[in-house]
């Protein structure tokens, strides 16, 4: 059982599908808001993966080159989503093959639970005579966010990318990453405690 | 969320089972039960979910906006050889 919101019926067609399908109806007036919308997502997924700009910019446009070159292969619009992340991961891996890996690691629940270590339940701000207003925390939320994506370890992360980021579902992410979906459910859950306990502080000031 | 707690502990490691819809509705009334009276487990609950949320909204600044022409140029080839050869088949 997935609930999911990309899965959940009744909900709006995602813009990319409806992209999609004009654009395999022909319709000319789908393609740049398709094609800049893939370009940011995959940039974005492969510079947190690889860390390299010139890597997610190639990755990009390999993959959106890949995209149209098959795009007669697409059958089912409302997979479109994952069919292009698929292509994407597999560039990133062929990318990131080149360069010098980090051993991989695993998180434990043990040092996530909130009592490790002394953090207690609660979030809390270093120190509240020098802490910022909500507005500052909101804005620097974004930037702490890709910080602590990218300190969790790659198998948590591209989990957390895949499926929190760009909301696909338990189901495609797996697909995409070639795993189990209780692996992606036990990634998921141990990559966003991680994060939670990176963000802080930072989470008190959204409402 | 207390330590030593076992309701807490079972909360604390299927938490985003329970975010996500994956858990029986027979699971979902005991966490949403144990977690109505428990202040830690409350805090800790919206505490991930405001984390989660964070990340649904996330936009990497570094992202570019627009396609480069010559780019696009070329995507827009592999795209009308495409249709030619679904159309053909």
């Amino acid at each position: 059982m997935d609930h999911h919101p990309d899965s959940a019926p009744g909900r709006p067609e995602a813009p990319e599908v409806a992209w999609a399908r004009r654009l395999l109806a022909g319709d000319p007036s789908a393609f740049t808001p398709f094609v800049e919308s893939f370009q940011a997502r995959i940039f974005q997924y492969t510079w947190l993966m690889c860390g390299q700009r010139e890597d997610a910019e190639e990755v990009a446009q390999e993959t959106l080159m890949r995209v149209f070159e098959s795009f007669d292969q697409l059958r089912d619009p409302a997979q479109v989503k994952a069919w292009v992340f698929r292509i994407a991961k597999n560039y990133c891996l062929m990318k990131r093959r080149k360069s010098v890996f980090a051993p991989a690691r695993e998180l434990s629940l043990d040092e996530l639970h909130p009592d490790h270590d002394g953090d207690g339940f609660t979030l809390q701000v270093a120190d509240e005579g020098e802490r910022p207003d909500a507005a500052v925390l909101r804005g620097e939320l974004g930037e702490r966010l890709e910080t602590a994506l990218r300190a969790l370890p790659d198998t948590y992360r591209s989990v957390v990318l895949l499926r929190d980021v760009e909301e696909l579902s338990t189901a495609e992410t797996a697909s995409i990453l070639d795993i189990s979906e209780d692996n992606v459910k036990q990634r998921l859950h141990r990559g966003r405690l991680a994060l939670r306990r990176e963000l802080a502080g930072y989470l008190e000031a959204v409402p | 969320m207390k330590p030593h707690d076992p309701e807490c502990m079972d909360i604390f490691a299927r938490l985003s089972e329970y975010l996500d819809g994956e858990l029986s509705p027979e699971e979902c009334a005991h966490f949403e039960k144990h977690i109505e009276g428990c202040a830690p487990c409350v805090e800790f609950v919206n505490s991930l979910k405001k984390s989660i949320q964070a990340a649904h909204g996330f936009h990497s600044p570094a992202a570019p906006e627009h396609v480069a022409p010559e780019a696009e140029s070329r995507l827009k080839e592999a795209w009308a050889a495409a249709l030619a050869r679904r159309r053909e088949s």
